[in-house]
């Protein structure tokens, strides 16, 4: 691409303007509502306020001062680390498996996994309450686990399906024949070959355990409040900035995880 | 010696369709066999029924006597081939042939020493250390088969092994495959569609087609006692002459049929056509002969394709070559006759 152009059908960057508007809009509109909370944490005032008038620390104290703030964000990592670590391998064995079988069972059972993903979160939320009020486990920690490991499962199944379609499955055959039972042959040769996808399945679980807010709006409460939870309330009934603080806190850390995991990949690649 | 293998009535179905249909096979220890046929015609889902990938509905499959089907593939103990190589590019070249080793537990040096001298064997020794992805397809090749023999297999299976490379490099490799083969006396099953490659390497060839076993006996009497059509058809060139059977009476376009083996069908049969033993003057001793009319002669270096009208009016591709068959060079519209002595006049029965 140049400035002038070298041949009569050359594109200029005068030709790309368009282009290039567009892409800057459409960044505004992604990026802007998610570090708007950036400037906003740094306020004085008691109100969430843009821009704003006064520059403090006051809310990062207030939040990592709280002890219920704390412990809400504890219940989070409490129920977001496990749910990692279950929805990713049970999500990793299901996509191994529909992977290899055809038919219609096989079908069925993956819009089984993907329902969490394509039903209303509300309905689901709903669901988990009915079935938790039951089972008697509605405020519990391992309630949370399960119904987050429910709803991280679509995405670890899509993250490591995607991963298999590009992997050799002569590499498993060969594995199998070179003398490794099933379960070797997985554990040498594919999932080395396919850790990329089973990482961002990972990321993925964490991230919609530790974001998750409906399903927590009905199931957990009292001391096993989760952060976003304890967020939500804290907007509807006051509207303080130390959401603002946590939520720049948050996009800080996600910032920083993604950047790693780029680096990551990008030495792999 | 280890390494027999027989294979009976093995059978497996695909809804209606029968991939394999009642095949049975004995190799002998240190064989080298070849499964040849056409795409689709059950040679690969043999081997994977060998290697345990594929279940037959029904059959038996033993090696040194003892029952295989019933064995998951890790316990077979046999090198596999695959025809995409099947290198795990997550290790170097050390390391895949390391790998089956380290499954059997073998001592960390001792892997290293042994995958080092199967490397030398396929002349791979000085890549040990080089990833998989800066391999020519030639060198994947090489270590591909380290990986299968280093662990001393009873039984190596290839699937295709040289059809990604290209010709000069697959003749190559063929030759060196077939003295490995010699080298090591480890029985080898080899799976292929190109006759070629098969008539070069095999102790003994298994033609196969629609799921069963057409004829299974050495390169030699395989192209010069095909059992039928087919099998003439699929190894080596040939072209066939339609010979009419009458009450035991063979005719060819009329005359009788001269033929060293007696004939016990009882419709029509086809005399076989191979270039390289037809005359085209008149030999001593009996003979059966062709007039043919020459439709087009295409040049092709080292000889012509004639495309021949014969009597009857059919047509028949045959190579020549007018320099050692001492005649003028043919060109269209020429008359022309061939003969096939007694002996080489090979009768087979099939479809047209």
């Amino acid at each position: 691409m140049l400035n002038t152009p070298v041949t009569e059908t050359q594109i200029t960057h005068a030709n790309r303007l368009w282009l290039y508007a567009v892409v800057t809009l459409v960044t505004i509109f992604l990026v802007v509502p998610c570090i708007l909370v950036v400037p906003m944490s740094f306020s004085a005032s008691e109100y969430l306020e843009f821009p704003p008038s006064e520059l403090s620390l006051r809310w990062y104290r207030a939040f990592l001062g709280s002890p219920e703030w704390l412990g809400a964000l504890w219940t989070s990592i409490k129920v977001a680390v496990p749910v990692t670590f279950i929805a990713t391998a049970l999500g990793t064995a299901a996509a191994w498996g529909l992977h290899r079988r055809f038919g219609l069972l096989f079908t069925l059972s993956r819009s089984l996994y993907m329902l969490p993903m394509l039903v209303p979160l509300i309905l689901i939320a709903v669901g988990v309450f009915f079935v938790y009020a039951r089972l008697g486990i509605n405020g519990t920690i391992g309630g949370l686990i399960a119904a987050h490991t429910m709803l991280a499962l679509p995405f670890v199944l899509i993250a490591v399906g995607n991963g298999l379609t590009s992997f050799d499955m002569n590499q498993h055959q060969v594995s199998r024949s070179l003398g490794a039972s099933e379960f070797v042959a997985f554990f040498t040769v594919t999932l080395p070959q396919i850790r990329i996808s089973v990482l961002s399945g990972a990321v993925f679980a964490f991230v919609t355990s530790f974001d998750e807010v409906v399903v927590a709006l009905y199931i957990s409460s009292g001391k096993n409040e989760t952060l976003t939870r304890r967020m939500f309330s804290n907007i509807r009934d006051q509207v303080d900035p130390t959401v603002a603080a946590i939520s720049s806190l948050l996009v800080s850390v996600v910032i920083i995880g993604m950047v790693l995991f780029l680096l990551l990949r990008k030495e792999e690649a | 010696m280890d390494g027999q293998v027989a294979i009976r009535e093995v059978q497996k179905n695909y809804g209606s369709f029968k991939a394999l249909d009642g095949v049975s096979l004995d190799i002998e220890p240190g064989e080298f066999v070849t499964l040849l046929g056409p795409s689709g015609s059950g040679k690969t889902t043999l081997l994977n029924v060998l290697a345990g990938f594929t279940r037959p509905d029904s059959g038996s499959v033993k090696m040194d006597g003892v029952e295989f089907l019933t064995l998951p593939p890790h316990k077979r103990d046999l090198g596999m081939v695959f025809q995409s190589y099947a290198l795990f590019p997550h290790m170097s070249v050390l390391k895949n042939v390391g790998y089956p080793l380290k499954l059997r537990k073998v001592a960390k040096g001792e892997i290293d020493r042994r995958a080092r001298a199967a490397l030398d064997v396929v002349k791979m020794g000085h890549l040990a250390d080089r990833d998989i992805g800066a391999l020519s397809g030639g060198q994947r090749q090489r270590v591909a088969l380290a990986r299968a023999m280093v662990f001393e297999p009873k039984i190596l299976l290839m699937d295709e092994p040289l059809s990604a490379l290209d010709k000069n490099l697959r003749e190559h490799m063929q030759i060196e495959l077939k003295r490995l083969h010699d080298q090591l006396g480890t029985t080898t099953v080899y799976v292929t569609h190109d006759q070629r490659e098969a008539l070069t390497m095999s102790d003994r060839i298994a033609v196969i087609n629609n799921g069963t076993l057409v004829q299974y006996d050495t390169p030699s009497r395989l192209y010069d006692h095909p059992v039928n059509r087919f099998v003439a058809e699929f190894i080596g060139e040939s072209g066939f002459l339609p010979v009419e059977v009458r009450e035991g009476r063979l005719t060819l376009f009329g005359e009788p049929v001269v033929s060293r083996d007696p004939w016990r069908g009882d419709t029509r049969a086809w005399m076989l056509v191979r270039p390289e033993k037809l005359a085209w003057r008149e030999p001593e001793g009996p003979a059966n002969r062709v007039d043919a009319t020459v439709c087009e002669a295409i040049y092709q270096g080292d000889s012509f394709l004639l495309d021949l009208v014969l009597p009857d009016g059919g047509t028949i591709d045959v190579r020549c070559n007018p320099h050692t068959a001492n005649i003028a060079i043919p060109s269209s519209g020429d008359k022309i006759s061939f003969w096939i002595s007694r002996d080489n006049t090979v009768l087979v029965e099939g479809e047209a």
